[in-house]
């Protein structure tokens, strides 16, 4: 057991702690009519760890406290993600913050938390540091969707989130605790080794293995754990929910990804089955419930509860290419969701409605809010030429090659479904006509930070979809870190046998 | 891409994906830039699809006629254009419909900025379709082509109400009973349709992609290259028919074709003219350049499903169009009917009746462009599409009559115009193959004589109502387009040789590379 950690190559945790610090601290000193000026810091500040970062941990691969946290080309991707996650959600608050909210330095300070928990998430290379990374992302989450003070749908939203979040965090402990009772450790690659090792297996690593997919399966929002999600998802402040739809599932994908390919995949034939038919599941259940949905945020949610529904899919194919899908998937799923998310949030600030009818002819009073939520649903729907189309092409395709064209096939199906209720609320903004009174024909005002994060996200969904090369190089460099040299398993092809 | 030839299918694509996209920072109020813009994207497009057409060399090398970049090498995505005998004519109609729509589309003054980014795309789609030689970009062009569907029907379409006409007894039509149809309910139709159409396809893509890499090792979406592959003949038969149904969808395929009066009828002119004439071709076309290329014994083990279908097609699409009272719809329905032909001469597999087929697919999408623009003429004139209440309007519309006339003798099969031709070569295949169901296929041309000369006896003849006084003929620029598409029809109908010598060039070597031939 040696001892010499380098911890410099923590370098850009420490950063972003400093600067959660920062901004508590520089909360004090600002008078409450420039606490914009904490959102520069924070978002300038998350950017300038991102440009250190790059370079400082490229190449970089090395197992710190004897395999307990990773820096590897992996991490670094889901570290750059997590952080540029984190800007995108502080810029796309800032005018939301300063009408509705209270306590701005504490907001952005949570947010910067929560991506060190993010970044930590991707890293973690043994369950109970996984555990405890994901515990401090919940907390912030919890905190950050009652934010809303004065708001009793905010309010109940954190309740919610808080006792069902307990729940999981329960049921995903005590699986910790049979898996480490089967395998005697909670160390990825040791578990995969004991696995390889074990002639057949337990009743009790079975019964470790499904509570640690409900525990997990709840913080993804995957059915049948998804019941807080539409109610979470509503109650929120809007840039929250657009941060729990895309932060919290980026991150917790992250690990369920590095778990499954590094710790449990001599066990694949014991959950392949049980992750494929829950992403069947989830991505039915989710859409066909999103059609019936009259308010935006609740569409949404079931929309997103669908989305999982394919992310998990590039866990059930477990492939260097399904790897590959999944994290493309989630990159421009992000965007999407973000382009939308913001979109909605920018007409909301201006009208405090959110339901599908309110959106009527909306096209004509903001061409560019009704075409950046049309962009972002025609992504969702995985229409060319958009980011949706060839992340799930890629997706879909990985699952095929896994002898899960089945799975591909009902995902297309989902999607299909989803199209019907997107093209519901594009319905409203192009071909309804808006209401004549209260202000109906007023374009929506949108303040140019919001414009500007809304231009880039859709720009970001556009380019993804032309262009998805360099985006794709850095993720089949994460994707080779994950499988690397001390992974034979998948990359042996042992999935496709 | 060396090559002036492999210079041109990169731009037939790019003007009007990249022409629709500069389009979007044009000001929204400069209606008549907007409206010039688009006219030349369209002639641009027009003169590359005829260079493209009369350089043609039958004999000569398609090597020439080369794109090829690397895409997303992951999965073995590349980005390949190429064109044939088969491709040639067809991205000539669409060029020839785009340009016609275009013209015809003078008064379209609600967003019509909106309106030309969407259908221009729509356009660079059905472009990349013919073109592409990746299965990975031919989908993507194909869903390229049905997005815009939605906005165009929704936003610029129009709807059938007859819930405020007087009840008339009209013989032969029935009574104005009461029948609504928002263009709402035919926009989302048509989307849904045809999207279920391309999950069939995607499944099957995916199928044949990864069925290729288990056999071979190879990564590659280049249908070149995957129909070089040997898959068994199980595999075939359970994939085979995802590509005939799925393509079949949008071809109009019965009993998946009814989202297709529906849809027709809710566009507008412009809409409807690219769709029945260019987009249904899109479906008959993958079945034929995707489905039979790469799975020929499929193809071979559900031809005769194909064939029935196609001749259900041609006898319940005639059929249904006796009934209609919708001006509209009786097109909507004729070109189920005329799909049909298309479907039944891929389904002989055999030389003639392919060639019948593309050569159809090529001279009805003319046909059924005029037909659209014609009666999308009346309707913007009289605000009616009834066939019970429009009557004798021949008297003030003789120029619209005359092209109607033309357009509906092609659809019947009159000697002299392009469909004869087609439809002949059809009725051979099919004879050839399967005598009984070409004996079916006739009796649907005669039925198609009744519908088209009723409606022609009804509209444009007889007494004229008062209310009709004051009705405009075609002005010049619908003269024009309709005259320039009757000119199509009868020079292809008189002169046949060329562009058939064209597609069987295409098509002999597709059938020697299925073993067939």
């Amino acid at each position: 057991m040696t001892m010499d950690v380098r911890f410099e190559l923590l370098m850009p945790e420490f950063l972003v702690a400093g600067l959660a610090f920062l901004v508590f601290t520089l909360d004090f000193f600002i008078r409450p009519v420039r606490k914009d000026i904490l959102a520069w810091v924070s978002a300038a500040g998350l950017a300038v760890i991102i440009a250190f970062t790059v370079p400082y941990l490229l190449n970089e691969h090395d197992s710190l406290f004897d395999g307990l946290y990773r820096v590897d080309s992996y991490a670094l991707f889901f570290k750059v993600l997590s952080m540029g996650i984190g800007i995108a959600v502080i810029l796309g608050s800032l005018h939301f913050v300063n009408q509705r909210l209270t306590h701005p330095g504490e907001y952005y300070a949570i947010i910067i938390v929560s991506v060190l928990a993010m970044m930590m998430m991707a890293a973690s290379g043994e369950l109970l540091t996984a555990y405890l990374s994901l515990e401090l992302l919940s907390f912030c989450l919890y905190i950050l969707s009652g934010f809303a003070l004065q708001d009793r749908r905010s309010n109940e939203a954190s309740v919610k989130y808080v006792l069902l979040g307990a729940f999981s965090s329960g049921l995903l402990l005590y699986g910790i605790v049979l898996l480490y009772g089967a395998l005697g450790t909670t160390h990825f690659a040791e578990m995969a080794t004991a696995l390889e090792g074990a002639g057949s297996v337990e009743g009790r690593l079975l019964v470790g293995l499904a509570l640690v997919v409900a525990g997990l399966g709840f913080k993804l929002a995957a059915v049948p754990f998804h019941m807080w999600a539409p109610d979470v998802y509503q109650g929120a402040p809007m840039p929250i929910t657009a941060y729990i739809a895309v932060g919290s599932k980026a991150a917790a994908f992250a690990l369920v990804l590095r778990l499954f390919y590094e710790g449990l995949a001599p066990a694949y034939d014991q959950w392949q089955m049980l992750i494929a038919g829950m992403a069947a599941l989830t991505m039915i259940f989710g859409n066909v419930v999103a059609i019936v949905q009259t308010n935006v945020k609740r569409m949404l949610a079931y929309s997103s509860v669908g989305q999982v529904g394919f992310l998990l899919m590039g866990i059930a194919a477990l492939s260097p290419l399904a790897s590959n899908g999944l994290m493309v998937h989630l990159v421009g799923y992000s965007l999407t969701n973000f382009a939308v998310f913001f979109a909605i949030t920018a007409f909301y600030n201006a009208t405090g409605k959110d339901d599908i009818p309110d959106f009527a002819g909306l096209a004509g009073r903001s061409p560019f809010l009704a075409a950046a939520i049309t962009i972002g649903l025609f992504s969702l729907a995985g229409l060319p030429f958009l980011a949706g189309f060839v992340t799930k092409f890629y997706l879909f395709s990985a699952a095929a090659a896994e002898d899960l064209l089945w799975l591909a096939g009902v995902a297309m199906f989902a999607s299909l479904i989803s199209l019907y209720y997107y093209l519901q609320l594009i319905r409203q903004m192009y071909i309804e006509k808006a209401p004549e009174d209260e202000g109906g024909s007023v374009a929506v005002a949108t303040p140019a930070v919001l414009t500007a994060v809304i231009g880039a996200m859709a720009l970001g969904v556009v380019l993804l979809g032309v262009y998805p090369d360099p985006v794709m190089a850095a993720i089949e460099d994460a994707t080779a870190s994950l499988l690397g040299t001390d992974n034979a398993w998948i990359t042996l092809g042992a999935a496709g046998q | 891409m060396s090559s002036m030839e492999s210079v041109l299918l990169f731009a037939l694509i790019a003007v009007p994906f990249f022409g629709a996209l500069v389009m979007v920072f044009f000001p929204a109020d400069r209606h008549s830039l907007i409206h010039w813009y688009t006219r030349v994207i369209a002639f641009a497009g027009l003169v590359m699809a005829v260079w493209l057409f009369v350089t043609f060399d039958t004999d000569g090398d398609l090597s020439k006629y080369t794109v090829d970049f690397e895409w997303l090498p992951a999965l073995g995505i590349r980005y390949s254009l190429g064109i044939s005998g088969i491709t040639t004519p067809l991205v000539l109609l669409n060029a020839i419909i785009f340009m016609a729509g275009v013209l015809v589309s003078w008064n379209v003054t609600h967003r019509p900025k909106d309106f030309f980014i969407w259908l221009t795309l729509l356009v660079a789609g059905v472009y990349g379709v013919f073109l592409a030689t990746d299965l990975f970009f031919l989908f993507f062009f194909y869903e390229l082509a049905v997005v815009p569907m939605y906005l165009l029907i929704g936003v610029w379409g129009s709807s059938t109400d007859f819930t405020k006409q007087p009840a008339v007894e009209i013989p032969g039509y029935g009574g104005g009973g009461k029948y609504d149809r928002p263009k709402e309910y035919g926009a989302m139709k048509l989307m849904l349709y045809l999207v279920a159409g391309s999950v069939l396809v995607w499944v099957a893509i995916l199928a044949v992609w990864a069925e290729a890499r288990s056999v071979t090792g190879m990564e590659s979406f280049s249908i070149a290259a995957l129909s070089q592959v040997e898959y068994s003949e199980n595999f075939q038969r359970i994939f085979y028919p995802f590509f005939m149904v799925g393509f079949g969808v949008l071809a109009g395929l019965w009993p998946f074709h009814t989202w297709s009066p529906d849809g027709h009828v809710a566009a507008p002119t412009a809409v409807s003219m690219l769709h029945a004439g260019v987009l249904m071709k899109l479906g008959a076309f993958g079945i034929l350049a995707v489905g039979m290329v790469i799975l020929p014994e499929g193809a071979s083990d559900w031809a005769p499903v194909l064939i029935g279908l196609g001749t259900v097609n041609v006898l319940y699409g005639a059929v249904s169009a006796l009934g209609q009272r919708d001006l509209k719809y009786v097109i909507g329905y004729s070109s189920v009917s005329h799909m049909g032909y298309v479907l039944m001469g891929l389904g002989t597999l055999e030389v003639i009746g392919l060639n019948g087929a593309v050569f159809q697919m090529f001279s009805h999408g003319i046909m059924t462009g005029l037909f659209f623009a014609m009666v999308g003429i009346i309707y913007e004139r009289t605000h009616l599409r009834d066939i019970t209440v429009l009557e004798g309007l021949g008297k003030r519309m003789g120029v619209v009559g005359a092209f109607l006339a033309v357009a509906g003798l092609t659809s019947l099969g009159l000697p002299g115009f392009s469909s004869f031709v087609a439809e002949l070569l059809v009725f051979i295949g099919t004879f050839r193959t399967y005598p009984i169901l070409g004996v079916l296929a006739v009796i649907g041309a005669a039925i198609t004589a009744v519908y088209i000369l009723r409606l022609m006896a009804k509209v444009f003849f007889g007494p004229i109502s008062d209310r009709w006084a004051d009705l405009e003929d075609a002005k010049p620029i619908e003269v024009a387009v309709g005259a320039a598409l009757v000119g199509i029809l009868l020079l292809w109908g008189l002169y046949p040789f060329r562009i058939v010598e064209i597609i069987d060039s295409g098509v002999q070597p597709l059938l020697e590379g299925m073993g067939i031939a």
